[in-house]
């Protein structure tokens, strides 16, 4: 046989994987006729059902619409709008004037109008509804306690709990309190969890968004803001301004939804989406028949279909992030490897270091890179990255700390230079322990890329968060079952891959 | 001649210039001085050693008496902690042992193969790393199944489908695949079968006559050193305590640690010289 150095078989083992994702047919079928509209959407009910009312919209007036739901936060949904990647999305003024445009002099209307000119946008008249910040209660507790507006909230015992996003942003909690002089210490509760800690008894007071279906449901008063702390959230749509000319009839139609949804209509939505399970397609397609008369349920592919496509987007994204990930592991840590085990004295603090990466819990390393690296593929592939060290670290280092010395001395007496030593005998030798280490980093990547969910870089995460968000079963597996699926998958193909890489001689068996 | 008779302990074991083979261009290895303790330990003394063109120098020794450490370092396995090993007139340093290596064969029990490699592999591997044609390699390789009687099948197998005396025989191929002036074997036939071993001594002494390589082995055994050896030494305790024929250790034995290593041994002839050290 011939002696092709084995990291250069690895790196070509690695590259034709990443070149496999790469190439594979892009899994996305545009039907239809008609110029395109690109629709995105924030990750949360109100924003998806909203997308979908813009996709019939779209649909409406002649266009083929891609609704390309919950692609992430505020800022990833518009760095892809300013991108060109989509062409609109509902924003709220609040969230446009204090945190997209934060920095800049605002001072009237015209003045937003011209920083979104300055980026080729355009927003669209006010969709109706305010989905400003409150506080609420149970109704009963309430009148128990004779509260009706916030500032009667000061000096009273009672347990508030509030998001952690409520918690930190300026117009949250901190001007609440400042500005009605409140000395209670909220606790911090996932927003799905206040309602039931409300339910319970447990909390009395909850920060909610003035549409949550939650409001009617657990039958909850909401504080007046007596001192106007909280600002306007209106909803409204950002549009790439090029698109007045590449779907003029779209821009057209959009003027219809001015002010046509009340807030008593997105809170019922919303109530749908959250409360009865419905999807938020057929909660937009109803909202468009009952208020203009259209149609537009046909537009949307089969059940099957999207599922299909769904899943084949979220498969490459999926992987994309592995391969990446993995490949940049193995450039890193077969090398490091192969250090540690050349400097026994750094060894023990080199594979500490490693492994402690690897206890870190992936939330906590987002938290880390998130500021450093924005929100994406970066900060997803960055740490896969590091959770792939450790089993290549280790198996690099342990292959070649189980070479015998007898044949690492035949080797050096035979006058092979360092060099040739490690690509002809140590790593050879070693391959099936490093492969093994390639193995284990590449199951842990599938696993650990559902992250990717979390912030915007794609993969089956979304599905999986979404499943979570929206307590659908059938969601949560559409990202699960093939996550699953795809590490038996790797692991297989790592199986074919040992065959090919690791020399007969050494599972000859003997 | 070195200065070295200020150290009382160090042994001089430099043969007679009249009685070498071939003495005319100096020993082709020369150990001066050389001594290595470890943890405070000699575990060889200083002492002094050359080894001339052609012939055949057997260390032998009980376990630990400092024949494996002195062998080893010829070959820059074992740095000294004092003096100097020069190989064909060049100190060996380290600029200078990956060249001195590649004109030195080493054979270690068992043959020390890469058990990845297939036997042929094993023994191009240096060749090809240097760069040689591939009919070059495979009319030496063929040249050296020749020499060492190994089966033209085994060639194309892995170590692990081989037998013992298989695979040292492509350890010693693969030691002068390159034609090296001096080859080192350390306790080469130890993990053999009586039967293989016998085979493969006569192969062995059969090829050092004929290819006229300066030899060192290192065994443990009597019968084996005067069966190989032109000179025989015997280390006890970190320093060579004799040196001379196996008759003159079995004969003349320089004190009772040698009286007692050669009469601990069993072989035919160790009363009357003769059998198989007779040749």
């Amino acid at each position: 046989m011939k002696i092709l150095p084995v990291p250069t078989r690895i790196l070509a083992g690695a590259l034709v994987v990443a070149m496999m994702t790469l190439t594979a047919p892009v899994a996305v079928a545009a039907p239809a006729a008609g110029p395109v509209v690109r629709i995105g959407s924030k990750p949360f009910t109100e924003g998806i059902v909203l997308g979908e009312v813009l996709a019939g919209v779209a649909r409406q007036a002649g266009c083929a619409a891609e609704h390309r739901a919950a692609l992430g936060g505020t800022q990833i949904v518009f760095a892809a709008l300013e991108r060109g990647e989509i062409d609109c999305y509902v924003e709220y003024s609040g969230t446009l004037e204090r945190e997209i445009l934060r920095g800049e002099t605002l001072r009237d209307p015209e003045d937003v109008a011209a920083a979104l000119a300055r980026r080729g946008l355009c927003r669209s008249t006010p969709l109706g509804f305010d989905n400003t910040y409150a506080l609420g209660m149970k109704e009963t507790v309430a009148a128990g306690a004779g509260i009706e507006a916030i500032s009667d909230l000061a000096g009273r015992d009672l347990a508030i709990a509030v998001s952690d996003e409520f918690v930190r942003r300026a117009d949250g909690w901190p001007a609440i309190r400042d500005a009605y002089g409140l000395r209670q210490t909220p606790r911090v509760l996932d927003h799905a969890l206040a309602y039931r800690g409300l339910e319970s008894g447990h909390v009395a007071v909850t920060d909610l968004y003035a549409t949550d279906p939650e409001v009617r449901a657990h039958e909850l008063r909401i504080l007046r803001d007596d001192r106007g702390v909280f600002r306007e959230y209106k909803a409204f749509v950002l549009y790439r301004a090029d698109l007045a000319t590449r779907a003029p009839q779209f821009v057209t139609a959009l003027v219809q939804l001015a002010g046509a949804i009340e807030p008593a209509v997105m809170r019922e939505m919303n109530a749908r989406v959250r409360l009865d399970g419905e999807p938020e397609s057929a909660v937009a397609a109803r909202f468009l028949r009952e208020r203009f008369g259209w149609d537009v349920v046909a537009a949307e592919p089969a059940a099957a279909v999207r599922v299909a496509r769904d899943v084949g987007r979220a498969t490459l994204e999926h992987l994309a992030l592995v391969a990446a990930a993995l490949a940049a592991a193995i450039a890193v840590a077969v090398p490091l490897g192969i250090y540690a085990q050349r400097r026994p004295r750094l060894a023990g603090g080199i594979l500490g270091a490693v492994g402690i990466l690897q206890t870190i819990p992936s939330m906590a390393v987002l938290v880390f890179l998130v500021p450093l690296l924005g929100l994406g593929w970066k900060p997803a592939v960055v740490a896969l990255f590091l959770y792939g060290l450790l089993p290549i670290v280790r198996g690099t280092f342990n292959g070649l700390a189980g070479i015998p010395p007898h044949l690492r001395e035949s080797a050096e007496v035979l006058g092979l230079d360092g060099r040739a030593r490690l690509l002809r005998v140590e790593l050879p030798l070693a391959s099936r322990s490093i492969l093994a280490g390639i193995k284990t980093a590449a199951v842990i990547a599938v696993g650990t890329a559902t992250i990717g969910g979390l912030i915007g870089a794609g993969g089956y995460g979304e599905a999986i968060l979404a499943g979570i968000r929206r307590a659908d079963a059938g969601l949560l597996m559409q990202g699960a079952v093939p996550a699953a699926v795809l590490a038996l998958l790797i692991q297989a193909a790592c199986d074919v891959l040992e065959r090919f890489l690791v020399p007969a001689g050494l599972r000859a068996g003997g | 001649m070195p200065a070295m008779t200020t150290q009382p302990r160090s042994t001089r074991c430099i043969p007679d210039r009249a009685a070498a083979p071939s003495p005319a261009d100096g020993p082709m290895i020369a150990l001066d001085d050389v001594a290595k303790a470890y943890g405070g330990r000699w575990v060889l003394e200083p002492t002094t050693i050359a080894v001339f063109r052609g012939t055949t120098t057997v260390l032998i020794g009980p376990s630990g008496c400092g024949k494996s450490t002195l062998l080893r370092m010829i070959v820059g396995l074992v740095a000294p902690d004092r003096g100097t090993v020069t190989i064909a007139g060049r100190r060996l340093d380290a600029g200078s042992v990956s060249d001195l290596r590649r004109r030195i064969g080493y054979v270690i029990q068992d043959g020390g193969l890469f058990p990845h490699l297939t036997g042929r592999d094993n023994v191009g591997l240096l060749a090809r790393h240097l760069g040689w044609e591939p009919p070059r390699i495979t009319a030496r390789i063929t040249e050296l199944a020749d020499l060492t009687r190994l089966p033209a099948a085994a060639l194309d197998r892995f170590p692990s489908q081989l037998s013992g005396g298989q695979r040292q025989r492509l350890g010693i191929m693969r030691a002068l695949m390159l034609d090296p002036a001096a080859l080192l074997l350390d306790e080469p036939m130890a993990a053999l079968d009586p039967l293989v071993r016998y085979d493969l001594q006569e192969d062995l002494r059969r090829i050092f006559r004929a290819t006229g390589k300066t030899v060192v082995m290192v065994t443990h055994d009597m019968g084996e050193a005067g069966f190989f050896g032109d000179e025989v030494l015997l280390l006890g305790a970190g320093r060579v305590v004799q040196r001379g024929t196996l008759d003159d250790l079995i004969h003349a034995p320089a004190d009772e640690f040698v009286r007692r290593f050669v009469s601990a041994q069993r072989f035919p002839g160790l009363s009357g010289g003769e059998g198989r050290n007779a040749s």
